[in-house]
């Protein structure tokens, strides 16, 4: 049991210690979960409107859109995503002129955008199962009452739903934090995995080093079960 | 274009090489992970603390965190470990020299946690009845779970178990990060000898997109069969 001592000034915060390293990977995680959670809510909202559509191509869209997504790795999407998503916004700049052509698209956008489209296929299921539980008088009535379809949305759909969309949008946060840790695969981000994966192979301590990074995504999971909590108490308030 | 295309034709027969491997950690994971999935969900249902305590950190540990930081602990945590252990004078060591059994474990462990859950909840709505009409026969406490209790659960969880199926298959992907080769190693490996990016993942996503759906359509097929009785009567 001599060794543990030297192995908690492993993650020491101090000049050789991997503590404070491992705080700034965690930033860069909660960064890139938080940014792809907000993508995927938008392609979440946008596929559940083509789902629910009366046009049948935007319904169809919609459906290759959640089935494609769902049938492949998440791994396998996130490189796709990842390199075609930098790759098309380069192309798109080559319109404006040459001067584009050397600029770099930024690698925490691509990867956000990769993780929130991912994020998204599941969030169009989740938010179009909740809109079809809003009661259709409800609806109705704001009709009866005058309102045009915008305001039917922001007064009724949209808080109506998040009352079902509750506990399959909160799995999905949950999900979005521990997805992130496939970014350390791309090489350009110190998110909290790498960081693990760094101190590991430096200091040969592997399984030490590796426990500590589970812990730092399990406090994550677990502060966030607390906030969910709060949060459902508070969105259910109308129904004890 | 037309290069293009014709590059990611001539990939299909390597990629296709790899999916027994897919397959095989898929299958094997699932057998292994489903088998252990019992016992955490009957401890998860004990009333004896001793019991259920342990079960539902194990439960939180595997769900709360990533798959991807599971299989690197067990494949480096062990690998640091095991070389110099008793292990390596005994034949398991030749298995155990590449990525394949550590996804294995990493997988079978990661699946017994989430289905662990599911079967507990299948489990705890098994109709009371059931379970005492068993009873009533003088069957013993493990007869009742072999014939009664994990029969009728299996039935009630089968379509959630089936989804945790198609993301195991998905998850096996990740064994390609601790040098299996299975579809997506195989797409990398590729990737990495022809400096090119799309074309092989692209393959690989085709193959992974068949390969979903026939599982989809085998699990529909198998959970139509456990659930006949249940099923509309045909007319005759």
């Amino acid at each position: 049991m001599d060794t543990s001592p030297s192995l908690l000034s492993l993650m020491s915060f101090g000049h050789d210690g991997w503590g404070a390293r491992f705080v700034d990977g965690l930033v860069v995680t909660m960064e890139v979960s938080l940014a792809a959670y907000a993508v995927s809510l938008i392609f979440g909202l946008l596929g559940a409107s083509a789902k629910l559509s009366p046009y049948r191509w935007l319904r169809s869209i919609a459906d290759v859109y959640t089935t494609l997504v769902r049938a492949l790795p998440e791994l396998l999407l996130l490189l796709l995503v990842y390199y075609s998503g930098a790759d098309a916004i380069k192309f798109l700049l080559s319109f404006l002129g040459d001067d584009y052509e050397d600029v770099e698209v930024d690698p925490f956008a691509a990867a956000v955008i990769a993780l929130g489209f991912i994020g998204g296929a599941y969030m169009t299921e989740v938010m179009r199962g909740a809109i079809q539980s809003i009661p259709v008088g409800q609806i109705e009535a704001a009709k009866a009452c005058g309102m045009s379809p915008l305001l039917r949305v922001r007064r009724i759909i949209l808080p109506q739903m998040l009352r079902f969309a509750l506990p399959g949008m909160s799995n999905l946060w949950l999900n979005a934090t521990k997805d992130s840790s496939l970014i350390s695969v791309l090489g350009s981000f110190q998110d909290i995995l790498f960081m693990g994966y760094r101190a590991a192979s430096t200091t040969k301590h592997y399984s030490f080093f590796y426990t500590m990074t589970a812990l730092c995504f399990l406090i994550v999971t677990l502060v966030s079960m607390a906030g969910i909590r709060l949060i459902e108490a508070r969105v259910n308030r109308g129904y004890k | 274009m037309d290069e293009s295309l014709t590059f990611l034709l001539s990939i299909f027969p390597r990629l296709l090489a790899a999916v027994p491997l897919t397959l095989a950690l898929t299958a094997i994971s699932c057998v292994i992970g489903n088998a252990l999935a019992v016992p955490v969900a009957l401890a998860r249902l004990s009333p004896n603390p001793l019991l259920w305590m342990p079960s539902a950190l194990y439960i939180l540990l595997m769900r709360g965190t990533p798959l991807l930081v599971q299989t690197y602990l067990i494949y480096y945590g062990l690998g640091e470990v095991l070389p110099g252990s008793f292990i390596q004078q005994t034949f398991l060591w030749e298995y155990l020299k590449d990525g394949f059994w550590y996804a294995v474990f990493a997988f079978s462990l990661n699946t017994a946690g989430y289905t662990g859950e599911i079967l507990r909840g299948a489990m705890s709505a098994v109709p009371r009845g059931e379970i005492e009409a068993a009873k009533a026969y003088g069957m013993s406490p493990w007869l009742v779970l072999w014939r009664v209790t994990l029969p009728r659960a299996v039935q009630i969880c089968l379509p959630a178990m089936s989804g945790e199926t198609i993301l195991l298959l998905k998850a096996t992907s990740l064994a390609s990060l601790i040098t299996v080769w299975d579809i997506m190693g195989t797409a990398r490996q590729i990737q990495k000898e022809s400096y090119r990016i799309y074309e092989p993942l692209i393959a690989a996503g085709i193959i992974y997109i068949i390969t979903v759906f026939i599982l989809t359509r085998l699990l529909n097929l198998l959970e139509r069969r456990i659930n006949q009785h249940r099923a509309a009567p045909q007319s005759a």
